[in-house]
């Protein structure tokens, strides 16, 4: 483990410089998220994600902003594992029926002031779901959505834009 | 036993309609012969119903073809397999959910999908009824001194999908663990039905985001097995190079994940390192991080050309050079050892019994990988090994993976030097004729995928069935937990790493 640690030390860093905010997702929060949020939360966003029956695409990329490559810790954006704790909502998947209930708790259980990200085609309109009868056909149906990052699923850094740009909105 | 099934089959002929397997219909009496024979040298591969039927998979343990038979259902009632075969609980369960029919004698009878949130019952029945008033969800439970329930979920602590799990505990030790899953139906088949192939494909491409080669794989050659479609040479190779490519990502993401959920972060550092390497390489030369899309009914839909082979040696290389430190690192470190030897064993009798495939079955013996058991093209001409312990429990898990990645290298690399030049796409033949069925079983990097669909006379599905790895892996994942500390849970499930979509469908 010496010798692994060592070598990391001395290597390149792996991490990849910040990606500009998106001008799309930037506009559409001007809108919503007045500065009063920022002199609030300060530097630093704690988000909860809760997956409203994603196919599993949006969590591996989620992780994957939390890789030494994306880091987004460095940006004062942390997972927290509990809404008690939590800034920002982030929700993917098309809203399955059977997750309402649990999701309109979670959203409850945090403190105000909060925000929520539709994360994905899924959670932005239901994507290839929408017609189902499982399904709410997005998190519009069940929430008030602060912001839509789409993708299939997002990549690490529209992700990461999306949530700079609610930093600096 | 392969000559038993055969000989339980004698007198009845293969449907003229099915393609890629023999299909019998079967009496009562034939039916309960063969029910009687699952997990005692017959495997039952996926189980799930018809308006008029309902069909089994089965495959002889010890080798030979895959056979499908059909029983007919008679006023929504059909002869119970779970009764006579633990493995088919869940199977039957979400028959009863979708289609609207049930097992006879069925030992267990609470709904599973169907949590009273939609707006109708049995969605796949031709005549669905409205909504049924769900009775609160009773669990199994445990009755004894000083045992106390502890309920996880559906919303997690962590990033992962949601499902309620409901721990029955003396003090820390686990006396029963129960799993509630449904949270993420999308209704998938019923999706499925009335579309063309291509229509479908990105739906069924997005059964498990993180298996959506296999998926998509599974679906393409269901299509073209239904279809009599011969794909292009070159499609064959590059679909095997696009899953050996989901699987290293996977492979590489759990055993990190593993050792993270034994708090040693620094094995989960490194091959979230080399995950992002693969998901890089994969957009480079596939044009999706998660290859999503890539594989479709009658080939693939994105060449790979000169550069993107160039990026894939290059990645081949990396990971290659850095694994030895990695896997050194997990073998000399003891405390984390600590964690996962003798953790979370499953029997090699059990794992035989469920017929449980991927690393959780050849992690306890059972050395089934649809890549070799039921070969399709181009595995039949690859040389490979196909890894398999008997201890059964987190750490050799763990080694399954890390020898399915060595492995997975040394198929990429035979692949990259034998793909020739050529067309990747063809369109789907006898699409407008008369209704054909068509049936795949491939590898994924969680196990065997099971994939059956029947193609009207327009060419469009009249239905669609699929069963992942996870289906037998969430009862095992109960029976393994039994007497294991709750502090060891994650551990165990992400040794797991279960599909909650493509289970819940």
């Amino acid at each position: 483990m010496r010798k692994l640690l060592f070598k990391s030390i001395f290597a390149n860093t792996a991490t990849t410089d910040a990606p500009a905010p998106s001008p799309a997702a930037l506009e559409e929060l001007g809108k919503q998220v007045n500065k009063k949020a920022k002199a609030l939360l300060g530097r630093s966003l704690a988000i909860r994600v809760v997956d409203a029956g994603s196919c599993n695409g949006c969590e591996l990329e989620i992780h994957a902003v939390d890789n030494a490559v994306y880091d987004v810790s460095r940006f004062g954006i942390h997972f927290v594992a509990s809404p008690r704790h939590a800034d920002v909502l982030l929700v993917t998947g098309p809203t399955t029926r059977n997750m309402v209930t649990a999701l309109k708790r979670t959203y409850a259980a945090m403190p105000a002031p909060k925000w929520v990200i539709a994360s994905g085609d899924c959670a932005c309109d239901g994507c290839v779901f929408a017609d189902s009868y499982a399904v709410e056909g997005g998190l519009d149906a069940v929430l008030d959505v602060d912001l839509h990052i789409p993708g299939c699923p997002p990549t690490p850094t529209a992700l990461l834009q999306g949530m700079l740009a609610l930093m600096t909105a | 036993m392969s000559k038993n099934l055969q000989e339980i089959l004698r007198g009845t002929r293969p449907l003229a309609s099915q393609h890629g397997a023999n299909r019998h219909r079967v009496d009562t009496e034939r039916w309960q012969l063969i029910t009687g024979r699952l997990g005692r040298g017959l495997d039952m591969l996926a189980l799930w119903a018809d308006p008029a039927e309902v069909h089994m998979a089965v495959r002889a343990s010890d080798g030979g073809a895959l056979v499908i038979v059909s029983h007919k259902i008679k006023d929504g009632v059909f002869p119970s397999v779970a009764a006579h075969h633990p493995a088919a609980g869940l199977a039957e369960r979400i028959i009863r959910d979708l289609n609207g029919v049930h097992g006879d004698a069925t030992p267990d009878g609470r709904l599973w999908l169907d949590h009273g949130n939609w707006p109708l019952s049995a969605p796949l029945s031709p005549t669905p009824q409205a909504a049924q008033k769900v009775p609160p969800y009773t669990f199994l439970g445990a009755e004894g001194e000083g045992i106390h329930q502890i309920p996880v979920g559906p919303v997690h602590a962590g990033i992962i999908e949601p499902g309620h799990f409901r721990f029955f505990c003396v003090g820390e030790t686990v006396v029963r663990l129960e799993a509630r899953l449904g949270y993420t139906h999308k209704g998938i088949e019923k999706l499925l039905e009335g579309k063309t192939p291509l229509q479908a494909a990105p739906i069924a491409a997005r059964i498990s985001g993180d298996s959506t080669v296999a998926y998509a794989l599974a679906f393409a050659r269901a299509c073209e097995s239904a279809t009599g479609t011969e794909i292009p040479e070159r499609a064959h190779w590059l679909r095997a190079l696009l899953a050996e490519l989901e699987r290293l990502a996977n492979h590489c993401g759990d055993v990190g994940a593993i050792c993270n959920d034994a708090a040693f972060a620094l094995m989960h550092a490194h091959f979230g390192l080399l995950r992002e390497d693969i998901l890089h390489a994969a957009n480079l030369s596939f044009g999706h991080r998660l290859m999503m899309d890539v594989i479709v009914p009658g080939g693939v839909s994105h060449d790979l050309d000169t550069a993107g082979e160039k990026v894939l040696r290059t990645l081949f290389d990396g990971l290659r050079a850095r694994l030895p430190d990695l896997i050194d690192l997990y073998d000399n470190t003891p405390s984390l050892q600590n964690r996962t030897r003798n953790t979370g064993t499953l029997s090699a009798e059990l794992a035989a019994k469920f017929g449980t495939g991927g690393y959780v079955g050849r992690a306890a013996g059972r050395e089934f990988d649809a890549r070799k058991a039921t070969p399709y093209p181009p595995y039949d001409q690859l040389d490979f090994d196909v890894p398999c312990l008997e201890a059964g429990d987190v750490n050799a898990r763990i080694w399954i993976r890390i020898q399915e990645i060595e492995q997975s290298l040394h198929l990429c690399d035979a692949i990259l030097g034998r793909i020739s030049k050529g067309d990747i796409l063809v369109p789907l033949e006898n699409t407008d004729t008369k209704p054909r069925e068509g049936v795949a079983l491939i590898e994924g990097f969680r196990g065997d995928i099971f994939m059956w669909l029947r193609l009207g006379k327009d060419g469009r599905i009249t239905r669609c069935h699929s069963r992942d790895p996870s289906q037998y892996h969430w009862p095992l994942l109960e029976a393994v937990i039994e007497n294991n500390i709750v502090a060891d849970f994650p551990i165990c499930n992400k040794s797991f790493n279960c599909a909650y979509s493509a289970s819940d469908l």
